[in-house]
């Protein structure tokens, strides 16, 4: 089954909650502010810049500048939503969100715009499926990875009040709101989406839903397998790895990253040291072919039924 | 207070601070002494000549604020903090100690009076731009000092801020440029150019000025004067000598990361008064 297709009913872009949320929470606090690098109109920031364009910021083509000028800011008092494609933001600079935001641990919100691979033919020079590697090391950085437009709004309101280096990964593929109980958005926690026994399968961001699915087709063949929205990648949390590990034996992790590094090395990082049990990585291997958002998720396997295959084989490698 | 007082404070408090800072970097075996000797009339000059602050309210919104750019040349921003009352001399003696607050490069969670952390070259300029907008934005008066090394300047980041900087009309943000002529391996023009220097801020939308960097007279004269009305940002253009202050060490790039000996230091103390 391929990917959702675009403008599928139910589906929502996440920036609009967003942007809507940041304008909310400017209106009152005089505080925000948003840093730009010519990216106001794929920010979504339009009406942020229409209602209070002495906080917009926009520096320009210009990364390095855009981050530093973000640590001044948080020096000066304000709260910067530093906004831009996440490819460029993360790694035009990223000696700058380590030494300036990261290390002196500046009060900066970064925000990484049309992350993965949401330029889909635009290539990897694009895309930005490295980011969760490069960040997640930088430990005073809180990685905010959002699942759904409720969630990305829950985020954007946590980090504006959170004092300390946030990431917020936002995804433009539209994604549908996902269908859990009494939603409380706790940072550094995973969100139990759906319990099992068989194995755990490990989503964040755009892939939770994908999971969800994977999780119903398992059921059908009598497997029991828990879902897991892991929306903070730093700080992992450790004890729903241990609880997955200890309680259904197998771990699948999806993402629409790189898998060397992102989600899955970080699981399997925790696993290897604490609790060794099989997991299955999938999301992409390195530089990705050229094609559309949606065939390139179909082709990495990044599908509920790509997903349910790792399930397959992690539990397998049980025995 | 008169100028010539003030003149005088400042030529005390930077042979001071050059006594000190060798001190911690021959006792350390470690350090960049050729660019704290160069830089150190410059900081004497803003801590205790222009800049208004409050060592006992570090976080106070309304302050001056001193950008280390070139964030190697710890001797002399850690000795001009300590004599700006930020935190004590003795802390000065554990200098890149095991678990010391006084890293080779400066870091704001450990030390009260840095204002950012910088090491890697071209970070400051954009943090003191990001600065000053924020007091651009809610209109505040204080103004925003950033000391960068001139080899720095071959680091692309300045340029984007300085365009910025530009843009903006900051009025409120002073570059000052420790002009030595020297980087780490020989010289600036040898290595990749700077000059004409004032011409390429004036072509960014600066105000630039040149000033003899070891003249505190003059240095006091182009900092203090007020900014308000002036529509631009200020690039002083400092020239100054790598080693400033000791015979054998002006001008040396071997001095950039040189340390001591048990003579050197000593010979260097008779110089230093």
């Amino acid at each position: 089954m391929a990917a959702p297709a675009k403008k599928e009913e139910g589906f929502h872009d996440c920036r609009d909650a967003w942007a809507s949320t940041l304008e909310e929470l400017a209106a009152g606090d005089s505080r925000i502010v948003a840093v730009v690098n010519d990216s106001v109109g794929s920010s979504k920031l339009g009406g942020f810049q229409k209602a209070f364009p002495e906080r917009l910021v926009n520096v320009g083509i210009a990364e390095q500048n855009m981050v530093g000028v973000g640590a001044g800011l948080a020096n000066g008092g304000k709260i910067p939503f530093v906004s831009a494609a996440s490819c460029f933001l993360t790694a035009r600079a990223l000696e700058q969100i380590k030494a300036d935001i990261a290390y002196a641990r500046f009060n900066v919100k970064l925000v990484g715009q049309s992350s993965g691979v949401a330029y889909g033919e635009l290539g990897p020079t694009h895309h930005s499926i490295e980011d969760f590697a490069w960040l997640r090391p930088l430990d005073a950085i809180t990685v905010v990875v959002p699942s759904d437009a409720w969630e990305t709004a829950e985020a954007v309101r946590w980090a504006a009040a959170y004092d300390g280096p946030v990431y917020l990964r936002l995804s433009r593929m539209p994604v549908p709101d996902l269908d859990v109980r009494n939603r409380i958005f706790r940072p550094g926690k995973a969100e139990l989406v759906r319990d099992g026994s068989d194995v755990t399968l490990i989503g964040c961001g755009t892939t939770v839903h994908l999971a969800r699915q994977a999780a119903e087709k398992l059921r059908y063949e009598g497997v029991s397998a828990r879902v897991l929205n892991m929306a903070t990648l730093n700080p992992l949390d450790e004890e729903a790895l241990a609880a997955a590990a200890n309680e259904t034996g197998a771990i699948v992790t999806v993402e629409e990253a790189n898998i060397r590094g992102g989600l899955g090395g970080a699981v399997a990082e925790y696993t290897a040291g604490h609790r060794p049990v099989p997991v299955e990585r999938v999301g992409f291997p390195g530089f990705v072919v050229t094609g559309s958002v949606d065939f390139l998720f179909e082709h990495y396997g990044i599908t509920p039924d790509g997903i349910a295959a790792a399930a397959r084989r992690a539990i397998v490698r049980k025995r | 207070m008169l100028k010539n007082d003030t003149v005088q404070t400042i030529r005390e408090k930077a042979l001071w601070m050059r006594r000190r800072a060798f001190k911690m970097v021959h006792d350390a075996q470690l350090g960049h002494p050729g660019g704290d000797f160069s830089a150190i009339d410059i900081i004497a000059t803003l801590y205790f000549g222009v800049m208004r602050f409050d060592p006992t309210r570090p976080d106070l919104e309304s302050r001056d604020r001193f950008i280390m750019s070139k964030g190697h040349a710890t001797g002399a921003l850690y000795t001009a903090l300590c004599a700006a009352g930020y935190y004590p001399e003795n802390w000065l003696d554990t200098y890149m100690a095991p678990n010391s607050k006084l890293n080779g490069h400066p870091n704001r969670n450990y030390l009260p009076g840095v204002e950012t952390n910088t090491g890697p070259l071209g970070h400051g300029m954009p943090v003191g731009l990001g600065i000053a907008i924020a007091a651009q934005i809610s209109g505040q008066a204080h103004r925003t000092f950033v000391l960068t090394g001139d080899g720095e300047l071959q680091e692309g980041s300045n340029w984007e801020a300085a365009m910025t900087a530009g843009h903006r009309k900051l009025e409120n943000l002073t570059l000052i440029v420790d002009r030595n002529r020297l980087q780490q391996g020989m010289g600036t023009e040898e290595t990749n150019g700077l000059d004409p220097l004032d011409q390429k801020f004036k072509a960014f939308g600066w105000e630039a000025l040149m000033v003899d960097g070891h003249d505190v007279d003059a240095l006091l004269d182009v900092l203090a004067a007020p900014r308000l009305g002036k529509g631009r940002p200020l690039c002083v253009i400092a020239n100054t000598v790598k080693g400033k202050g000791v015979s054998f060490m002006e001008n040396k790039a071997s001095w950039h990361h040189g340390v001591p000996n048990a003579l050197q230091y000593e010979t260097a103390l008779e110089e230093l008064v």
